[in-house]
């Protein structure tokens, strides 16, 4: 393999776990950061002399420790010569670990990506804050790819993650696994940061379709890290396994760049393999409980998955379990899913009657898929007049080019 | 590292009845003396109400003084803990405990670092 590429795969891969090891030596983001570009940098001078070695990741971290040592200790001799010390004694160790084809001791430590998922993941971040560091640090992306995901400019998410940084730094945000009174909501704030990574990638937005999927994958990535290292919580299982479910779509979902309903889609395109491991992993999930949002969520998506045609979809099943999730979380827009399976399994009249009932509410009306929900049942029942009238409704409040043609389709369809 | 909770809330005309500050106080006193059994408290202090405060800002080089607080808000800050933290976590954890409760209206607690000034020697 050409250096570069094997460097760039590692940088992909590993750059998540090399950089949590080198935070939790350093105690810095930047300074972790700092040494293991150098380290890169390093290994693209000496790798095509020596070879690529076994555990690349292994001697990028070794390379950044050292780095990481030499920094501090000129910054450290003057002051604190037993710390240099200290950190002397490691580096030896280090090299001579690595030197006996061994993984070093640094590297040893499999808590630390999910200590910092949790730093990058604090609540006393700005949720946006928490999105990009999380990336950044956790993930394969570079900080042009994400910008270009997120539809900032580089600067502004450069901004973003130096302010998130010296946050950590200036007020201590500690580098930790929460204690156990308050692991329960510090992890639902990981568990949220990773899914609206997988969102993110996932809504038709506009934007480069392969920087999305990109998205989805380390979205992905990040669940598998969270369901390896805290592998209890059934709710870290259930997000793999929505996330997975939806992911196992992609080719159906989008014909020549337009959106196809779960309805429409071609089941022989989704990803098999992905669906397999998705309905394993909901099943563990479900067998051990107690049950959460994820596990509904993902429940749905199962069912949906284990339809072989649309038309054998279990809407009974989908409705109760929309009736549940409404249980945890009784937002306008769970509602609006439950009436449409209602639609579905009990009857398209039922179905709308419950949609005018949310209508009424006022809080979905500027929400354009409450319209094309409202639009499609009209549809089914041959209202065509009135759905139409719906679709347009629909189309004036989404201004997302993908689902603007998949609106106007339908509309010509009816006429 | 130390941090300053603050304490802001509403500051209401009509006061607590008598029972209520009791327990406010009560509840204060407890906390001050968890903290000092845990080694972090450095401090902890009411203010009186912003009706009795004065502002002074320089203006052309000279103090001008001014009856109020700096900023009309409907929260105002009532008080102050310092307490010595290993973390934000555990900043956050004492922050959770301290009663905000302050003539009737539920208050908030801003957490902030202190900035620690280098020592004068140097």
């Amino acid at each position: 393999m050409d250096v570069r590429d094997a460097a760039e795969a590692v940088f992909r891969a590993e750059s998540g776990r090399i950089m949590a090891t080198l935070i939790r030596l350093s105690g810095s983001f930047d300074r972790a950061e700092e040494a293991m570009q150098e380290a890169f940098a390093s290994a693209l001078a000496a790798w095509p002399e020596r070879g690529i070695p076994d555990n690349p990741a292994a001697w990028i971290t070794a390379t950044a420790h050292r780095k990481l040592i030499d920094q501090t200790r000129r910054e450290h001799t003057r002051r604190d010569k037993q710390d240099a010390l200290r950190y002397e004694v490691e580096n030896v160790q280090a090299v001579a670990e690595i030197d006996s084809g061994g993984e070093p001791e640094s590297m040893k430590f499999p808590d630390d990506r999910l200590r910092l998922m949790f730093t990058c993941c604090h609540p006393a971040l700005h949720r946006e804050a928490q999105v990009a560091l999380t990336l950044r640090t956790l993930g394969g992306l570079t900080t042009v790819e994400i910008a270009k995901a997120f539809l900032v400019s580089e600067s502004t998410l450069a901004q973003r993650l130096v302010r998130a940084r010296r946050k950590i730094q200036e007020a201590r945000i500690p580098y930790e696994v929460p204690p156990p009174h308050q692991l329960a909501p510090r992890l639902s704030s990981v568990q949220a940061v990773v899914y609206l990574i997988f969102n993110e990638g996932y809504t038709a937005a506009c934007g480069d379709r392969l920087v999305r999927l990109d998205l989805c994958a380390e979205a992905i990535r990040l669940g598998r890290v969270l369901q390896e290292l805290l592998p209890h919580d059934c709710e870290n299982l259930a997000l793999l396994a929505l996330m997975l479910l939806h992911h196992s779509r992609r080719d159906a979902r989008i014909r020549n760049s337009q959106l196809v309903t779960l309805e429409e889609q071609d089941r022989k395109l989704w990803y098999r393999q992905e669906i397999a491991e998705g309905l394993e992993l909901i099943d563990r999930a479900l067998q051990r409980g107690p049950v959460g949002q994820y596990q509904i969520q993902a429940a749905i998506a199962a069912v949906h998955a284990e339809a072989k045609a649309a038309a054998e979809t279990d809407w009974n099943q989908i409705a109760a379990l929309y009736g549940k999730l409404l249980h945890f979380n009784s937002s306008a827009v769970i509602a609006l899913n439950h009436a449409v399976a209602i639609a579905m399994s009990s009857g398209l009249e039922e179905g709308l009657r419950r949609i005018d009932d949310l209508g009424r509410a006022g809080e979905l009306d500027q929400y354009y898929l409450f319209h094309a929900a409202r639009a499609d049942i009209l549809r089914r029942m041959d209202r065509s007049a009135a759905a139409k009238e719906a679709y347009l409704r629909a189309f004036a409040l989404t201004a997302n080019e993908v689902e603007r043609q998949f609106l106007r389709q339908r509309i010509v369809t009816l006429d | 590292m130390r941090y300053m909770m603050l304490i802001y809330s509403q500051e209401k005309t009509e006061g607590l009845t008598h029972d209520d500050a009791r327990h406010l106080q009560a509840a204060h006193w407890a906390l001050m003396d968890e903290a000092s059994q845990k080694g972090v408290f450095r401090g902890a202090e009411p203010l009186k109400p912003t009706s009795m405060a004065t502002t002074m800002r320089m203006k052309d080089g000279k103090p001008l003084f001014t009856d109020g607080p700096f900023a009309e808000t409907k929260e105002q800050l009532a008080g102050y803990y310092i307490l010595d933290c290993e973390n934000l976590d555990e900043a956050m954890d004492w922050a959770a405990k301290i009663p905000t409760l302050c003539k009737g209206g539920a208050g908030c607690i801003e957490i902030r670092p202190i900035q620690e000034l280098p020592s004068r020697s140097s």
